[in-house]
C-alpha cells in the first residue's frame, strides 16, 4: 500500500488558519489500511481542529467526511456537490488523492494533511517498511524476490558494499543490508550464479527521472 | 455501553472535550486482567496520544487519564475519582469552557478613566 | 601497457609497489595539498588522492591530482559513484585523462548520511562495478557507453577496492572476480590488521587464481594510539583489529604509543612483503602524511624503482 505519516499538528493549524469552513477528506484506500488518513483519521484530526482554534479564541467549521478512494474520478465526483460550499479542502489521502482532488476542483484551495510516505507492506500492527520504488524495470526474478533499488541505500547492483556488517547497512543500526538478504535468498534458492554475473547499467528513465509517468492501456481506452 | 476500555477510540475521547468536558478519566481492567486480553493494554496507547494532542493544542494534557483497577476495587475506585476531580478542579475550566462562559458574559466597559 | 602510468609500469615490471594517500582540504586552500605531496614525494609509485571521503565536503579529487602532479607525484584519482550520474563520470574521466591523469580507483562511496549534507541527493546512477566497465569500454573500445566513438580515448590504469573484513565473507571473492570481469587492473583493500582473516581471504583468491588476473596491494594503516584503534574498531565499519594488537599499542605509555603503532605498521608490512599474490602496499597515513617516509623506508621499500617509460599506443 501507498504509506504516509500524518503532519504535525502546528503545521495544519498553520495552513488551515486562513479559512473558517473546510472539509476534511479521508480515503478508504491504502491510507485507511496503514492508519493515517481513513474516516477515524478524519474524525480525530477535526475535533483536535475545532478544539485547538476554539481554545485560541476562534472557531472553524468542519465537514468531515471520507471517499472510497481519492485517485478515481467516479468516486471524487461524489463531493463535487458540497465542494464549494467550503473555502477549502485538507485531505489526509496520499498525494496522488490531493493531487487529483485539486485537478477535478481547481477553484478550492487543497491542503496536504499528510506526508505521503512509500509503497510498503504491513510488517506487524503499527509498522510498515518499504519494498518498492516504482523504477519501471523490474529485476526480482534475479535477486530472490528482493530489490535492489528499494532495500539497498545505495541501490547497487552488485553489493554489498564494504559497509555491510552483520548483515546491517552502514545507514542505520535497524535497516538490513538489501544485498544480504538477496545473497541469503539467491543462496536459498540455489541461484548464486545470478550473483556472479555483470548487470547492464539501470535505466532510469523508466522511473521517474524520465520525467512524470503514465500509462495508456490500448485495448482498455 | 462499553464492554471494555479497548473499544475507545480518540475521537470519542476528543469528542468528550468538545461537547464541554473539562476532564475526561479512562478507568480500564488491571493491566494483565483484562477481559479481553489486552483491550486496556490499546486504550493505554490510545489515551496518550488524546494526551499529547491536548497538549500540543493546549488544552492540556492532565485534562485526561487512565487509571487501572478491578471491577471488585470499589473504595479504590472512589479515591481516584476524587483525586482525579481535585486535579481538574486545580486546573480549572477546559480553554474551551473558559471561552464559551466568556462569550455569555456582557461585553467589558469601554470606558477606562 | 594500458595507461603508461608509473604505478603500471613499476607493477608490470615486478617490483613490490608503494601508494599512499592524500587528503584534499576543507577548503580551497591548495598549499595545503602541496604539504603533503612533498611529505608523499618520492616514497611512493603514485598517491591516492580521495573523494569526498565519507561525504564529507573537500575539493575535488581531479583538482587534488592536479596539485599532487604539480609536485612531482604521481596522483590517482578516486571517484565515487554517489555523487555523479553517467554523464558527469565520463565527462570527469575524460577531463581527468586530458589533463595527465592516468591511475583511477572506481569506489561506491559512504552514504551521504555520514557527511555535511544527509539531506543531499543520492545518485548512485550506477554502481561502482559498473563505473569499472565504463571506464574499460572508452579505454580498450575507445567508445561511449552509448556507442558514439570517443575523440581520443581516456588511458587510466583501473582500480577498485576491496575489503575482506566486511560482511558477508563467502561474498568478497566472487566480487573481487565480477570486479577482474568488469575490467579493473589492480585492487587496493581495506586496512588489514587481522592477518589471519586476510591469509584466508588470500588463500580463497589464491585458489580462484585472481592473484594472476590482478594486482593486489595491500591497504595498512599505522595506528597513532590504543584509543584510536578502539574508535576505529567500534565507529568504523569493515575494520577489524584484533585484541592483541590493541593491547601492544595500548601497553605503552601514551607518549610512545605512536612510534609503537609505526613499528607494527612496518612489521605488517614486512609480512605482506612476502606473502604469495600481493603486489605492493597501499599505506593510509590519514592526517599522519609526515610518517610516511619513516614507515616506507623502514620497511626496506626505499628508494622507489625508477621503470622507463613506454610508449603505450594511441
Amino acid at each position: 500500500m501507498i504509506t504516509g505519516t500524518p503532519k504535525p499538528i502546528e503545521e495544519i493549524l498553520e495552513m488551515v488558519e486562513p479559512y473558517d469552513n473546510i472539509i476534511v477528506a479521508g480515503c478508504h484506500g491504502c491510507v485507511t489500511v496503514c492508519r493515517v488518513g481513513g474516516q477515524k483519521e478524519v474524525e480525530v484530526l477535526s475535533s483536535t481542529l475545532r478544539l485547538a482554534r476554539e481554545a485560541a479564541d476562534s472557531s472553524i467549521t468542519i465537514k468531515e467526511l471520507s471517499l472510497e478512494r481519492q485517485c478515481d474520478p467516479e468516486y471524487v465526483e461524489s463531493m463535487r456537490p458540497v465542494v464549494e460550499d467550503y473555502q477549502a479542502v485538507l485531505s489526509i489521502a496520499c498525494g496522488a488523492g490531493i493531487q487529483f482532488l485539486a485537478e477535478k476542483f481547481p477553484k478550492t484551495p487543497l491542503l496536504p494533511g499528510i506526508n505521503t510516505g512509500f509503497l510498503g507492506v504491513t510488517e506487524r500492527q503499527g509498522e510498515w517498511s518499504e519494498r518498492c520504488q516504482g523504477c519501471g524495470d523490474c529485476v526480482l526474478h534475479l535477486t530472490g524476490g528482493i530489490c535492489p533499488v528499494t532495500r539497498c541505500a545505495k541501490q547497487l547492483f552488485h553489493g554489498p558494499c564494504g559497509g555491510s556488517t552483520g548483515g546491517i547497512c552502514e545507514v542505520d543500526k535497524d535497516t538490513l543490508c538489501g544485498w544480504q538478504l538477496i545473497i541469503d535468498r539467491l543462496k536459498a534458492l540455489d541461484q548464486m550464479d545470478n550473483y556472479g554475473k555483470l548487470k547492464p547499467y539501470k535505466g532510469w528513465s523508466a522511473s521517474r527521472d524520465g520525467g512524470p509517468r503514465r500509462i495508456i492501456r490500448e485495448d482498455m481506452v | 455501553m462499553l464492554p471494555c476500555t479497548g473499544r475507545i477510540e480518540e475521537s470519542l475521547l476528543l469528542k468528550a472535550f468538545e461537547n464541554g468536558a473539562d476532564g475526561v478519566m479512562v478507568i480500564g481492567c488491571l493491566e494483565g486482567d483484562c477481559h479481553y486480553v489486552s483491550g486496556n493494554i490499546r486504550a493505554r496507547a490510545r489515551v496518550k496520544r488524546v494526551y499529547d494532542i491536548l497538549e500540543t493544542i493546549n488544552i492540556g494534557a492532565e485534562r485526561i487519564r487512565m487509571y487501572n483497577l478491578s471491577a471488585g476495587e470499589g473504595a479504590k475506585f472512589a479515591g481516584y475519582a476524587n483525586e482525579f476531580v481535585d486535579q481538574i478542579e486545580q486546573l480549572g475550566p477546559s480553554p474551551i469552557n473558559e471561552r464559551r462562559s466568556a462569550d455569555s458574559k456582557p461585553a467589558p466597559q469601554e470606558e477606562k478613566t | 601497457m594500458k595507461s603508461g602510468s608509473n604505478l603500471e609500469r613499476v607493477l608490470e615490471a615486478g617490483h613490490f609497489s608503494v601508494t599512499a594517500e592524500c587528503g584534499p582540504p576543507r577548503g580551497a586552500d591548495p598549499d595545503h595539498v602541496r604539504k603533503k605531496a612533498a611529505l608523499v614525494k618520492g616514497n611512493v609509485d603514485a598517491c591516492n588522492v580521495t573523494d569526498n571521503q565519507t561525504s564529507v565536503v573537500r575539493m575535488s579529487s581531479i583538482a587534488g591530482c592536479m596539485l599532487v602532479k604539480e609536485s612531482g607525484v604521481e596522483p590517482l584519482l578516486q571517484m565515487v559513484v554517489r555523487d555523479r550520474n553517467r554523464i558527469a563520470l565520463q565527462s570527469d574521466l575524460l577531463g581527468a585523462s586530458a589533463l595527465g591523469v592516468r591511475n583511477l580507483l572506481c569506489l561506491s562511496g559512504d552514504h551521504q548520511k555520514f557527511g555535511d549534507d544527509p539531506q543531499a541527493k543520492n545518485v548512485f546512477d550506477i554502481d561502482s562495478m559498473q563505473l569499472i566497465h565504463l571506464v574499460k569500454t572508452m579505454r580498450d573500445d575507445g567508445v561511449f557507453p552509448s556507442g558514439d566513438k570517443l575523440d581520443g580515448a581516456p588511458k587510466f590504469y583501473i582500480g577498485c577496492a576491496v575489503n575482506p573484513f566486511a560482511d558477508p565473507y563467502e561474498i568478497r571473492v566472487p566480487r573481487l572476480k565480477l570486479k577482474i570481469e568488469a575490467g579493473a587492473d589492480f585492487v587496493q583493500t581495506q586496512c588489514i590488521y587481522n592477518m589471519d582473516t586476510f591469509k584466508r581471504y588470500m588463500e580463497d583468491t589464491k585458489k580462484q587464481g585472481l592473484h594472476e588476473n590482478i594486482k593486489i596491494l595491500a591497504g595498512v594503516t599505522p595506528l597513532k594510539s590504543a584509543g584510536m584503534a578502539k574508535f576505529m574498531n567500534k565507529f568504523v565499519a569493515g575494520i577489524d583489529i584484533p585484541e592483541d594488537i590493541i593491547k601492544r599499542v595500548g601497553d605503552e605509555p601514551k607518549e610512545k604509543q605512536a612510534a609503537k603503532g609505526i613499528e607494527i605498521c612496518i612489521e605488517q608490512i614486512g609480512e605482506l612483503k612476502e606473502m604469495e599474490g600481493i603486489a605492493g602496499v597501499h599505506v593510509m597515513a590519514i592526517e599522519w602524511e609526515e610518517k610516511l617516509n619513516e614507515i616506507i623506508d623502514g620497511a626496506g621499500l626505499l628508494p622507489r624503482p625508477v621503470v622507463e617509460n613506454e610508449v603505450v599506443s594511441p
